[in-house]
């Protein structure tokens, strides 16, 4: 079986075999763990001909003439694609203890729509052109959408409005427009390294063309369009953490990423891009302004991650092989990073029971192995050793001296002082602030056990990486030119 | 002679004689089982008429002489790739609404006009495939009497009383556009001396009169866009699809207006030629500006309703927009838009109001009239009639144009028709238009999934299967046709390419 295919209908699988076992939640939860498992022994057994150079592929349907669904698996794809399902076999053991630990209700619709998700998710990963990236990333928008309103309150549906709102809203109105003109123009939407669009196109042109893709993609959470991002925080944390934090924001970037390199090519952008740099650094310092003021521990993440994702997406603007590969770099590390910090505030919701940093004083000493994981996040985040953080970082700042880039280079400095200013203190004031006389009265330990293994999984992941970050170097390096 | 020769006018024929049958029987029951055989065999010959159509080389016309007098003096019968693609639409949908019917009008008809109400379906289909498959003007007239005669009873037939208001509505409007239409084809008869629709758009261009054909243009124009609602002609139509009888929503809602549009393309680009329609009128200027309107009023006014079946109504009226937008840029893929759409939006719009006849089953007590299908009975019912609630949301996506169903590849090809013409105002306009679409589809989301079920709910239960597996092919199709649209795209291609072609 094309291993493609297979990375595409195991999560299907499992979500129908998940459906049909809503009555034996036991079997529905070994099932969930069944599938990420299998899902990712499949995505890792392309890992060695990608290494090698090659790019396997498919080709499943042609919904348009000359246009196909298709498939092939190039490293940032392929790097993505390991990161999503690696990923969703923690998240899978966290869900567990997460849903069961506080009871939370439609619980199999819960695991069937996260399992849908991560289908759309590969597919994005491994889409061959833009028209199946583009109907992948409208179905990642529907099949989240339950999993957003999922607590079924008022505060729920109106959070899944600003979520569909904004998602749909800009890919229609964006990036539909930008897609099908490149189709008009180039008469493929083949993703081609180099780039597809013909010669002459005018840099006026290929701004307004950039801009329609850039803002369109709504995912990426770009300002203006970032609102959604902490109005999906109404999500149980299992779907802030993978979807929120992981798969969803990391399709928005990704997507960008992609169409800047093999769509337009970095050479056809030159000169082209100041603006976006201009777009992206703004983004990353006002939303961490936001998230140095929000109280609530979820929606300062999510500011953190609007900031974190506009990283990416500098990097990317800056046009170097050196930031290239701090953007793709960046994707895998701080999908590692922001995943524990997620973990980790989801865990104090079901042992605490408390969602505002104000309220968490003193909470490491009871909860000394979330806090401790929440602090290496937080090391990823400021961009420090021993995390990965610090090896993307140091190649995005490589990148921007290379280009004597001084605005992104100050965008770097100022940034990484306030994400300092936001995650620190929270650290600080979990282990050295003596607990409140509220939190005297009700005692409790730490979190079920899922979820202390899950997060120390990805703390522990985050330091691996900085001492053994070959594997997504190689395919980060692959994307560039020697 | 095989009976494949005679296929074209079995089609027409065989609905047609199960109607008088189905009158004389007068039994409920054996007119359901006639009627609906008399529709799955009109599809199977609509079925084989397509088969052999793509047997002939690209363009090709099958032709078929009734009585076999030979054309122009008689009347002909004429199967292209348009016309096929039509008549599968037209009698597939018939024969599905049919199978699905019987226990909806067992509630929504009173028992004693069952046989009446299969009888009047059974005309409504035969003129519906008359108009579509005969090539001649004034025969085009006669069944599109027969259909709307029909269908003027059928509307009649709902229980609410004021369906007979909106029936009557409808009758005068009808009959105000059938009247245009014939006096149309009148002038074209007095100018050409033919009926024969080839025949006249031959012989029309060595017309020196250029002021009665221009007056001939504008009657038909007038007549034909009456019958298909072109905003703002479009009065008698919310009304009509509101208090008819669901499954007669559900098939004229796919149907009738879709046809309208075929006779327009007919004699817009058969008879005029593309010349003068759109390059010595400012016609298209005027349909691009009816058609907008009717993208942003109508799609406007369906976020406001109450009634879902008026909300899906109003949606009809925008949809068809598009339609005619499509025609408006007179290009290729401009039609194959419209030719598309004509299609992919039938089968959504059939698939939703089939739906909507299961959920007024579901929520109205027995005995009772049919209940108003309201917001207020919306409340929760996601959870008691998941499966009506969810085919009623995918079919929404495809009104919508999310990408993977239907819709979007309509939506695909206008964009790229604006986009040819360097009209990028109008891809923005389109891409707005639709997001009104997102707006009343959700309203209907948040209605059924999230307001919680209320008190006194009463007993609610799922549609029964015979009605859901009709309509849940209809959902599938709307899905599988925006991933594999050989059969869409591939015939409206060739049938825009032959169309075009044969105007210049």
């Amino acid at each position: 079986m094309n291993p493609i295919l297979a990375c595409l209908l195991l999560p299907l699988l499992g979500a129908l075999g998940m459906a049909l076992a809503t009555r034996a939640p036991d079997m529905r939860e070994t099932l969930t763990l069944a599938a990420a498992g299998a899902l990712f022994a499949c995505v890792l057994r392309m890992l060695d001909p990608v290494l090698a150079g090659q790019q396997p592929e498919l080709v499943l349907l042609e919904p348009l003439p000359g246009l196909a669904i298709a498939f092939r698996v190039e490293p940032l794809g392929m790097l993505f694609g390991l990161i999503a399902s690696g990923l969703w076999i923690v998240t899978s053991v966290y869900s567990i203890g997460y849903m069961r630990g506080n009871a939370e209700r439609h619980q199999t619709r819960f695991y069937v729509c996260f399992a849908l998700s991560l289908a759309a998710t590969l597919a994005i990963a491994f889409a061959a052109n833009l028209l199946t990236l583009f109907l992948f990333y409208e179905v990642l928008t529907l099949v989240t959408y339950p999993l957003v309103t999922h607590a079924g309150t008022h505060q729920a549906r109106m959070g899944g409005r600003t979520y569909l709102a904004l998602l749909l809203g800009t890919s229609m109105l964006f990036l539909l427009p930008a897609v099908v003109y490149v189709w008009h123009v180039a008469g493929t939407t083949d993703f081609r390294a180099g780039g597809i669009l013909p010669a002459g196109m005018g840099r006026e042109g290929i701004a307004v063309l950039l801009a329609l893709f850039v803002f369109g993609t709504g995912k990426a959470a770009l300002m203006p369009f970032h609102r959604w991002l902490p109005a999906a925080m109404v999500a149980p944390t299992p779907v802030s953490a993978l979807l929120h934090a992981v798969a969803v924001v990391k399709a928005g970037v990704f997507t960008i990423v992609k169409v800047v390199l093999y769509v337009f090519g970095l050479e056809a952008l030159r000169g082209a891009t100041e603006w976006l740099v201009a777009i992206a650094g703004f983004t990353v310092v006002a939303a961490s302004f936001v998230a140095l003021y929000a109280d609530n521990l979820k929606r300062r993440l999510a500011y953190s991650t609007v900031s974190q994702l506009s990283y990416v997406i500098l990097a990317t603007a800056l046009l170097a092989p050196l930031s290239v590969v701090a953007a793709a770099l960046h994707i895998a590390a701080h999908a590692l990073g922001k995943i524990t910090l997620f973990f980790a505030a989801g865990s104090i919701y079901t042992a605490a029971h408390k969602t505002e940093v104000s309220q968490l004083d003193g909470i490491g000493r009871r909860m000394p192995w979330t806090m401790a994981a929440f602090g290496i996040g937080t090391l990823s985040m400021i961009g420090l050793p021993p995390t990965v953080g610090f090896v993307s970082k140091w190649y995005l700042v490589s990148g921007a001296m290379g280009q004597q880039a001084w605005l992104a280079l100050g965008v770097l400095l100022i940034s990484t002082l306030l994400n300092a200013g936001y995650f620190l203190p929270i650290v600080w004031r979990a282990f050295f602030r003596p607990l409140s006389a509220e939190a005297l009265a009700r005692p409790h330990g730490e979190a079920p056990l899922p979820i202390v293994l899950a997060l120390c999984a990805t703390a522990a992941g985050t330091l691996a990486l900085f001492f053994f970050p070959e594997l997504p170097l190689q395919l980060a390096r692959q994307l560039v030119p020697a | 002679m095989s009976l494949a020769q005679h296929l074209p006018a079995l089609q027409v024929v065989l609905p047609l004689i199960s109607a008088p049958l189905a009158v004389l029987l007068r039994h409920g029951g054996v007119a359901f089982l006639l009627v609906t055989a008399g529709a799955w065999a009109a599809f199977a010959a609509a079925v084989a008429l397509w088969l052999q159509v793509d047997l002939l080389p690209a363009g090709g016309v099958l032709t078929y002489h009734i009585g076999n007098w030979a054309p122009p003096w008689g009347i002909e019968y004429r199967v292209d790739r348009l016309t096929s693609f039509v008549l599968v639409l037209v009698s597939g949908t018939a024969a599905l609404v049919l199978t699905y019917g019987h226990a909806s009008i067992e509630r929504e008809i009173a028992r004693a006009s069952h046989y009446l109400y299969y009888a009047m379906f059974a005309l409504c289909l035969a003129g519906l495939l008359g108009i579509t498959i005969t090539g001649d003007a004034f025969n085009v007239f006669v069944f599109l009497e027969i259909s709307s005669l029909a269908t003027y009873v059928l509307i009649a037939l709902g229980r609410d009383r004021r369906a007979l208001t909106a029936s009557y509505r409808y009758l005068i409007l009808g009959t105000i556009g059938a009247t245009f239409f014939v006096i149309g084809v009148g002038f074209l008869y007095l100018l050409t001396g033919t009926l024969n629709i080839a025949d006249m758009g031959a012989r029309l261009r060595d017309v020196e009169n250029p002021r009665a054909v221009l007056a001939a243009l504008a009657f038909l124009t007038v007549g034909i866009s009456l019958k298909l609602a072109l905003f703002p002609l479009h009065q008698w139509l919310p009304n009509a699809y509101t208090h008819a009888p669901s499954t007669v929503t559900a098939f004229l809602a796919a149907t009738a207006t879709k046809v309208s549009v075929y006779v327009l393309i007919r004699f817009y680009f058969g008879v005029f030629g593309e010349s003068l329609v759109f390059q010595r009128l400012p016609l298209p200027e005027i349909m691009l500006g009816l058609s907008l309107l009717a993208l942003f009023a109508a799609n406007l006014i369906a976020v406001f309703q109450d009634n879902l079946k008026r909300m899906f109504a109003y949606s009809s009226v925008g949809q068809i927009g598009y339609i005619t937008l499509g025609l408006s840029f007179d290009s290729v893929h401009g039609l194959t838009a419209s030719i598309v759409h004509l299609f992919n939006h039938g089968v959504a719009k059939a698939a939703i109001f089939l739906l909507i006849g299961g959920l007024v089953l579901g929520i109205g007590r027995p005995g009772a009239p049919p209940p108003v299908p309201t917001f207020k009975h919306l409340a929760g019912l996601a959870r008691r009639m998941p499966l009506t609630c969810l085919g009623i949301v995918l079919a929404g996506l495809s009104l919508i144009g999310v990408p993977g169903t239907g819709g979007f590849i309509s939506k695909w090809y206008l964009v790229l028709a604006a986009m040819e013409q360097r009209q990028y105002w109008l891809v923005g306009a389109i891409l707005l238009s639709s997001l009104l679409a997102v707006a009343y589809v959700w309203r209907f989301v948040e209605a059924a999934y999230f307001r919680p079920v209320p008190g006194d709910g009463g007993v609610v239960r799922e549609a029964p299967l015979v009605m859901l597996i009709p309509a849940w092919i209809l959902v599938a199709a709307s899905i599988w046709f925006g991933l594999d649209t050989s059969l869409t795209v591939g015939s409206a291609l060739d049938a825009a390419q032959s169309l075009l072609r044969s105007g210049t």
